[in-house]
């Protein structure tokens, strides 16, 4: 028995140096239960270390919460990489750690903050989160399938960091499970046609989550169902 | 040389941060990809991107550089320029391709 879900699968909390200080997962959640989502996909630029506390506010609330990463490549594209399995996305933040070089500058790009269920700062995360991973794009997308995840180039009608701003064209062969085009433009104005295509609000303030969400018709809330579903490529943006 | 004086030589749009722009310059950059241009750019660089979003100016306040000329007539992001107003960052904008401006600039005595 398929279901329909309400899905918003990119939202960065305060982790992220550009995220606002208000997106705590508490708050973000929050908002999505108002918003009427019932899935949102916490990826914060480059770590995964607020997706378990969401996770756990989310079972709370009663609203899915699916861990993932927004990984910047090499070439410096976005690309979101989404897990249903924990253990799998560490594995992925640790090989994202292990290629990405520098130190945080607070005062040029922002808090990176990791923060408990009562909206506490837990700790500052002095990693170069807004830098680019030493990773082609081709090696994070075998990264993630490799590790059961799906992996869907972010806001690709954007011209900064989207894969067609960076890369002119989506490389041929590249195996991604769907492309995401940002609150800015509709599915009609695509010209690509060979990926499923999902929507997101890439939400760096409370304001911005569920501005556009994508209706999925699953079994079950899980990245599991999102893959099959992908495939049959009938979505409602 | 003075960043104003480069303003007017190469006929550039100021975007941002007048008040900046007697500072000196002592070389240039041209990359648009980020990562490159924290690794290498200098402080006091005049950097030359096609770049609009947001992050160069971050990343020009980081590596204490003096300005960040767009080419093509590119218009900065409006949240990239609140940010350089805020950051206190030049941005200026050209007419010409990089190719054409960087000539330009390369003749004017920027020492690196």
């Amino acid at each position: 028995m398929l279901k329909i879900f309400n899905t918003d699968l990119h939202i960065h909390t305060c982790l992220s140096p550009c995220g606002d200080l208000d997106m705590t997962p508490k708050r973000i959640i929050n908002t999505a239960k108002s918003k009427k989502l019932d899935i949102i996909g916490i990826c914060d630029h480059n770590s995964a270390e607020n997706v378990l506390i969401s996770k756990k506010i989310g079972k709370t609330f009663e609203i899915t919460v699916i861990g993932g990463i927004e990984i910047t490549t090499s070439e410096e594209v976005h690309l979101l990489a989404l897990f249903d399995n924990d253990d799998d996305l560490l594995k992925l933040q640790e090989l994202v750690y292990e290629n990405l070089p520098g130190v945080n500058d607070e005062n040029a790009f922002g808090l990176q903050l990791v923060v408990n269920e009562d909206d506490e700062i837990v700790r500052h995360n002095q990693r170069l989160l807004i830098g680019a991973t030493k990773l082609t794009i081709e090696k994070c997308v075998e990264a993630i399938h490799s590790l059961n995840g799906i992996a869907i180039a972010s806001h690709i009608d954007r011209e900064g960091f989207g894969i067609i701003g960076q890369l002119g064209f989506i490389p041929e062969g590249l195996e991604l499970d769907a492309v995401e085009i940002s609150p800015n433009i509709t599915k009609d104005k695509l010209t690509v046609k060979e990926f499923p295509v999902i929507t997101g609000s890439d939400a760096h303030f409370l304001a911005d989550i569920g501005k556009t969400w994508t209706q999925f018709s699953l079994k079950k809330p899980m990245v599991k169902e999102i893959k099959k579903a992908l495939l049959k490529t009938t979505l409602k943006i | 040389m003075k960043l104003k004086e480069i303003v007017e030589k190469l006929n550039l749009e100021v975007k941002s941060a007048p008040e900046m722009l007697d500072k000196e310059v002592t070389g240039g950059y041209v990359s648009d990809l980020l990562s490159d241009v924290m690794a290498n750019a200098r402080e006091g660089n005049i950097w030359v991107t096609l770049q609009i979003h947001q992050n160069i100016v971050a990343v020009a306040s980081l590596k204490e550089i003096r300005g960040i000329i767009l080419v093509n007539n590119r218009q900065p992001d409006e949240d990239t320029l609140q940010k350089a107003i805020h950051e206190k960052i030049p941005i200026l904008v050209s007419k010409l391709s990089t190719f054409e401006l960087v000539g330009k600039l390369y003749q004017l005595p920027i020492t690196s």
